[in-house]
Parts: C-alpha cells; structure tokens; sequence
C-alpha cells in the first residue's frame, strides 16, 4: 500500500517551463502546493561549456529518466513503431534549463485558423482530414497573460505593435501588446547584421526574435554573456529565464510550495463519481499517495497524455478523461524539418554567440502574405541564429566541394568551419484524423509501463509549406551573398520533438476536446493540464511561452474560482 | 589570423620534441617482439615529415599494456605520461590510431586526429560512454587487419598510406566483410568518433594542446564574449583552455582516468 500523506490544496506533476510557473500565482493566492518533480534540482556549477557532454552526447536528456519513456515513433498505423530519441528533461525547471529560450507570442492568426481561412479563402482551403478547429479562446484573451510571463520570468525583445503603435525594430506582424518588453533584444553580431541588411533589401521585416534571457541584470540575474554553450548547456551565471531561477524560487519564498524531487509519478487516481482525489508516485524505494483538492499535470504532450492513459479506473475504463476518445487525437509536432544550409565566402564570426540571437522573418508565417494563388494555408517564420562550436562545425555539410574525411577534407573544413549557416526555419503544422498518441504495446519504459506511440506524419499542407520556405530561405542567403545553398527533405514521420502539441486539446466542444477553454478536463473538472498538449494549432514559432501563458491563466482562473474547481 | 599563428606554435612544439618522442617510440618497439616495425618507406617518412612522435610508442608492462606518449602540455615538455589503455589492446589500437590518422591526417598544413590522440580518446571513451560501441570496434578492427592481410599481405597499421587509403574508401564504400555493425556503419562511427576526439574539450583526452581547436581557428572556451571579441572573428587569441580549467564546473564522475592534470574523470 502507498504511504498516503496529507492532502493539499494543489498538486502539480512536472515542474518545468508550465509547471514552474503556475506554482508562483498559485501560491501568491495563499494556496498550498506540492509540487512534483521527477529530476532534481540543477545550479549553474551543473553547466558547463562542454560541447561533448552537451550536444554530441546529449547530456540533458540523456542522464534523465525520461531516457527510458522515449516515444515510440511511426509515419502510419500500418507500421511498427520504432523508439527514438526525445526532448524530455527531468530537473527542477525543466526543459527550460537547456532550451533556446526563444520566447514568442503566437500570432491572433494561430488562434482562429478555421474562421480566419474561412472567411479569407473559403472553405476549400482547409485540408479535407484535417481536425484542426479554432482556440475557444482568441490572442486578445491570452494577452495579458503572455505580459504576466514576459516580466514574470525576463524576456528580452523589441515590440512591434504596442497598443497599435507599430516599430519596425520588432515584429510588426505581431499582435496588439500593452507595452514593451521588460528588457532589450540581445544584441546583434556581424552575422546577423549581415543577415538583417539583405533582408532589409529584399523589403523583408527582419527583427530580433524574443529570448527568455537577460540582457541587463533583472530580478538579480546578471545578463547574457554571449559564451556559446546556451544550446542544451543550461545557463552558468542564470541569464537563462528558466523557472527554476524565476518563478519556483519565488514561489518556494511564499512557504506555500512544497517541491518534491525525483518524484516519479504513475497514476492520477479518481474516486467513484470520477472525481480526481490525487496522485501516486514513487521516490526512492517507496510509493506515496498525494491526496488533493486538485490536480495539474504539466508535463511533456507525451507525458501529459500517457498519465492519463495509464490512469484506468472504474470511472474511466480507456484511461482519465477519455471517455470520448479524445486523449491522444489532434497530435502535431512543429515542422521544424527541411532545413536549408549555406556556405559563405567568408568568416561569419559565429563562435560565441546562442540560438536566440538570431534574425527573424515574418513576412511568410501564417496568414501574412496572400495566400489566394497558392496551394496551402499557414507559412514559416525564417531565422538565423548565430552558435558554433567546434565538433559541429568540423560535421559541417562539405557542400559537394570536398570529401567526407581524408586530406582534402581537413584543408576544407580548416577553411570553412567558420562559413557556413543553417536556418531554423518553423513552419505550421495541422493536426489530422490520423495523427494521435496512444500507448505503445511492447514497449515499457524502466518500471514497467508502456511508452508513448507517436503515429503521424506530415500532409501535403506541411510539405507545400516547407517546400515554399526553402524558396524565401535560399533567396535570403543569395541575398546575403552566399555561395552554396543546400536544402533537405521535405518531411515524412512526425517524430518525437521538442514543439509537441495536442493529445488533450482546449476547447468548448467536449466530444471533440479533453479539457474545456479554461485547461481543465470536461470529464474530470478538478483536473487541469497546463503544457502545450492543450494547443489546437502551432503556430509557427516556440511554443514555451504560449505554454506559460496558458499555464498562468489556467490557474488564474483556479485560484479565483477556487471554491467551484476544488473538490 | 590568430589560430593559425597558435597552430603553427603548437606544431612547432611537437617538432622540437620529436628526438625525444623517437626514442620512446624505439625503445617500446623492442619491447614489441610480436608486432616488428615495418620497413614501410612511406610511414617513414610522414614519421619524420610530421613529427608524430608520440602516441604511436606500444610496450608492455606489469601493470597491463600502455601506450607510451611524449607529454607535450606546455611548462611540461621535457615529461612523458604513460597513460593505460582502457578498452583496447595495444594492436588494436595500433590499427585505430591508423585510421584515424587516414581520417584527419598530419600534414604540410599541421597536426591532425594523431596529435589531438583520438585514438586515445576513443579508447576511454569505449569504457564509459561509448561502451556500447565497444563491440563494433573489435569486431571491425579485425575486419579490417584480416581485409588488409588478404590484399596486401600485412596488417592495416603496416601498409602504406595510399593502400591504407584505399581500404577506408572501401570500408566507407560497405566492402570490408565482417564489420560491425556493417561496414558503411563502422566507417560513420569511426569517423563520428575520431572527430569527436580530435575537436571534444581536452579533458575527455583527445584534442590534445588544442590542436583540433586550432585547426578550426576556434578562439576557445570563453565564460564571456564580449561584442569586441566576437567582432575579431578567428583574429581572437585562442585561449587554450578546457572547459574544466574552471574550477567552476562540476565534473561528471562516471570515470576517473589519469589525464595530463593527474586525475580527471570522463
């Protein structure tokens, strides 16, 4: 029998990038919270600027339990589905400790795709299998919360529309926002004012993309040193907005935040009626039940969704809030694929720098350009980042102009490590009748318990997209005078990624969405998914600070409706 | 052009030890009865022309076998390290060392895989992270000596460098039978790995005196780049540091080896 202890007001699973945050209103409001965490807790000494260790082998996601949960992967439901690697962290803050920090806000268009193509283009335009639907809720509704986040956690940016006050410093395709970011951008380098300039002469908007990163001292932290390791590093002096360094710390302040670490937790269990009466993990050696008023989870979309398919009861014989079959439908991972390289013909003076400093292009993402003579809907925001190091650069990409090893391979990379680039180009992706999550039959993660399958792969919209940005993105490098442009594949299986959506998507209708407009299940109201697993559509930019807002207005709504959500 | 300035240092200091380094190579080969040097012109001379005095050097010893490097760190030169094997016995990494030699060669333009030791690199690396590794290089090293045995009459490490060539085009090509876990496939791991070992952090013991960094005019770990430094592109002095001279870091403790800084772990 689990150790049972006493019960909470508030017990989240996961705290990370969602999780992390929701605990700071939560316990501002005099709520008790337990927080559950399956990693433990990390510090800047854990950061080194070690390439090998990071990148080449991964380490943040390799030393974590979560190695052993990796998703199983297949383009269609004909085929075995085959473990992968995965973007999953366990560690007090979770992902947002290695992540590359960028931290947009969608734009209105992602919110209200349906009625937006609709009324623009006509019912023709929206592909025939495709579930996608619009957000219950609009950009305009979100806001404020995506401003709670911004200067909750310090995210550095230029705005491009403030109260209707355009910039064009920033992005001027973006929605409406109250005021300026808390900090500035992080500053540009030769590469991206390069990069910047060629866009400005092709008419293109290039802007600065935002980062969850300081560029002055906020809140305590120092600003961002530019030292080249923030990729999958972790931050060494905190410039990094990760919750374990901005929200969790303060929410542990208030005395209303218990967090647990290396917590593992198995099932949500529920009562009789369906009720959600708490939590079971497992630490150490032994297993605990965690009674509460109401639960959060707040893990992965893989996570998220396999809790809940694990969590059989009488009440939900297919698995928590899955009655009508929805847990695990409208799954996407971002088209983050069918990337383009290129090789300049001189230094681009890389070696120091980070993901998020970058320039980005909005002028083909979503709904902003005219899409009538064309054969998709949705688009790709462009960017180019600066970050090097040196295994990498030595894997480049020869270009067709040297061989893979020997002499004149050496001669061509001592030459070249320095001149090459390859954009991040994020395209929308549609959720599908037949791309969805369920349970993998054979294959169990390290207790025992199957995996997550992925079944999904990208349809013609995504590839039309992706093919579309190649184009822009080949036409920006040419501009900017590079010699030798390469583009790869299109796409096929949707794999295992770290922009994961849907499996409990938000919404009004409860036959077709797990949880309702406000994040919580509508078969199980005392339970609330915070994470990306909500979102109806991608977008096509990061999704973390979306998944913050979310999370932040979620228990918002929690904490001032507490006496009709806790049971 | 400041790397290249820092190559050309290094390189210069590995050709002033090269006396030294020579007589621990001869020296060990005595002790190597089973394994005789060949009378190969062209190792010979890339020998001589590079100054690949260390890390080639086998004996062994009652503490198991070692392989003999001349100890080049600076305000070190004149010291040598014996450095244990961990995973791979002294023929094995014989032919290893050749391979990754083919790989990133030492030559007119400087050091290459030999001097950054990937070798050495890759064999510790098969005891701790790459261990699941470890069984493909067995089996391929094998593979490879017996496919260099049937068309030139002696081992891989022992034939000249164009037919040396030749049998890693083929390995490249999925034509040496018997590698693991295929031929194409040993040949993307083995580069894979020689790469890491000559561009990783020197603490995990390759990229030895920075030589692979230097290749690549990479400036070096830095904890901050200011906008001044960026600006000077390649032009920045490499620092020459690991990651681990920061007493900052917190080490990764899954091995401990004796590395050039008396114990570290990898």
């Amino acid at each position: 029998m689990p150790r049972s202890l006493p019960k909470t007001d508030v017990v989240i699973v996961g705290m990370g990038a969602a999780g992390g945050v929701a605990a700071l209103p939560l316990t501002n409001a005099g709520l008790k919270v337990v927080g559950l965490e399956a990693g433990g807790w990390l510090n800047p000494r854990d950061f080194a600027p070690d390439e090998l260790r990071n990148n080449t082998r991964n380490w943040p996601q390799t030393i974590q339990k979560a190695a052993s949960e990796a998703p199983t992967v297949r383009a269609n439901p004909s085929e075995t589905a085959v473990q992968g690697g995965h973007p999953m962290m366990n560690a007090v803050g979770g992902t947002s400790m290695h992540y590359w920090a960028q931290s947009w806000r969608l734009n209105p268009w992602d919110f209200k795709v349906v009625s937006s193509t609709l009324a623009r283009y006509g019912r023709g335009r929206i592909p025939e299998d495709s579930t996608v639907d619009d957000w219950p809720i609009s950009y305009e509704d979100l806001e404020p919360f995506y401003d709670k986040v911004e200067y909750a956690v310090g995210v550095s940016g230029r705005a491009g529309n403030v109260q209707g006050v355009m910039n064009s410093a920033g992005n001027i395709f973006e929605g409406q926002r109250r005021r300026e970011y808390p900090m500035q951008p992080l500053r540009s380098s030769p590469f991206t004012d390069l990069m910047s300039s060629a866009a400005a002469k092709m008419e293109w908007h290039p802007f600065q993309g935002p980062a969850a990163i300081t560029t002055e001292v906020y809140d305590g932290r120092p600003p961002c040193q530019y030292h080249g390791f923030c990729n999958k590093g972790g931050c060494h002096v905190q410039a990094k907005s990760s919750t374990a360094f901005s929200t969790i710390p303060k929410a542990i302040d208030t005395g209303n935040l218990d967090l647990v670490t290396f917590a593992r937790v198995t099932e949500i269990r529920t009562d009789v009626s369906g009720k959600v009466t708490g939590v079971e993990y497992v630490k150490g050696n032994e297993v605990f039940f965690q009674p509460a008023h109401v639960v959060l989870i707040a893990s992965y979309a893989y996570e998220n969704v396999r809790l809940l398919l694990l969590s059989k009861s009488s009440a939900f014989p297919n698995g928590l809030a899955n009655n009508s079959d929805q847990v695990g439908k409208h799954y996407m991972s971002h088209h983050q694929g069918s990337p383009v390289a290129a090789l300049f013909p001189e230094d681009l003076r890389n070696w120091y720098g980070l993901p998020a400093q970058g320039v980005a292009i909005d002028d083909w993402a979503d709904d902003n350009f005219d899409h009538s003579e064309l054969d998709f809907i949705g688009g790709a925001n462009l960017w180019v980042h600066t970050d090097r190091k040196p295994i990498g650069a030595a894997k480049m990409n020869t270009f067709g102009e040297a061989p893979s090893w020997g002499k004149d391979w050496k001669a061509f990379i001592a030459r070249n490590a320095d001149r090459s680039n390859t954009s991040y180009i994020q395209k929308t992706t549609l959720p599908y009748s037949n791309n969805y999550l369920d349970l993998d039959p054979s294959v169990k993660d390290s207790i025992g318990l199957p995996v997550t399958r992925i079944t999904a792969r990208y349809r013609e919209n995504e590839l039309r997209i992706a093919a579309f940005a190649q184009d822009k993105m080949e036409e920006w490098y040419r501009a900017a005078g590079a010699t030798h442009v390469l583009r790869f594949g299109l796409g096929n299986a949707m794999g295992a990624s770290t922009h994961a959506y849907g499996g409990t998507r938000m919404g009004d209708n409860p036959d077709t969405n797990v949880a309702d407009r406000w994040g919580f299940c509508h078969e199980a109201p005392n339970l609330g998914i915070l994470g990306a697993s909500l979102m109806g559509t991608s977008g096509s930019r990061n999704p973390t600070l979306t998944v913050q807002a979310l999370a932040w207005r979620t228990v918002e709504h929690l904490a001032s409706n507490w006496s009709s959500r806790a049971v | 052009m400041g790397i290249v300035k820092g190559a050309a240092f290094t390189y210069l200091a590995t050709l002033t030890n090269c006396t030294n380094g020579n007589q621990i190579l001869n020296n060990s080969k005595k002790n190597n009865s089973s394994q005789p040097f060949p009378a190969d012109p062209s190792r010979r001379t890339l020998l001589k022309g590079a100054g690949l005095a260390g890390a080639v050097a086998v004996s062994a010893s009652s503490a198991g076998v070692v392989v003999a490097t001349e100890n080049q760190a600076r305000g070190n030169r004149f010291t040598s390290a014996l450095e244990a094997l961990e995973t791979l016995t002294a023929a094995e990494a014989e032919v290893l060392e050749a391979i990754c030699d083919c790989l990133i060669p030492s030559d007119e333009s400087g050091p290459g895989a030999k001097e950054a030791r990937a070798a050495h690199y890759i064999d510790r690396s098969l005891a701790s992270h790459n261990r699941d590794s470890r069984a493909h290089y067995l089996q391929s090293l094998i593979a490879i000596n017996e496919q260099s045995q049937k068309r030139y009459g002696a081992n891989f490490e022992h034939v000249a460098r164009d037919r040396q060539i030749t049998l890693i085009q083929a390995l490249q090509n999925d034509q040496i039978p018997g590698c693991s876990p295929s031929s194409r496939g040993f040949f993307a791991l083995v580069r894979d790995h020689t790469i890491d070992g000559t561009f990783c952090d020197p603490y995990y013991g390759g990229n030895r005196d920075f030589v692979g960094w230097d290749m690549l005019q990479y400036p070096g770990v830095r904890l901050s780049a200011s906008e001044t430094d960026v600006r000077q592109g390649s032009a920045l002095s490499p620092n020459h540091q690991s990651a681990y001279d920061h007493a900052t870091y917190t080490k990764m403790a899954t091995n401990t080896v004796k590395g050039r800084r008396g114990n570290q772990n990898a």
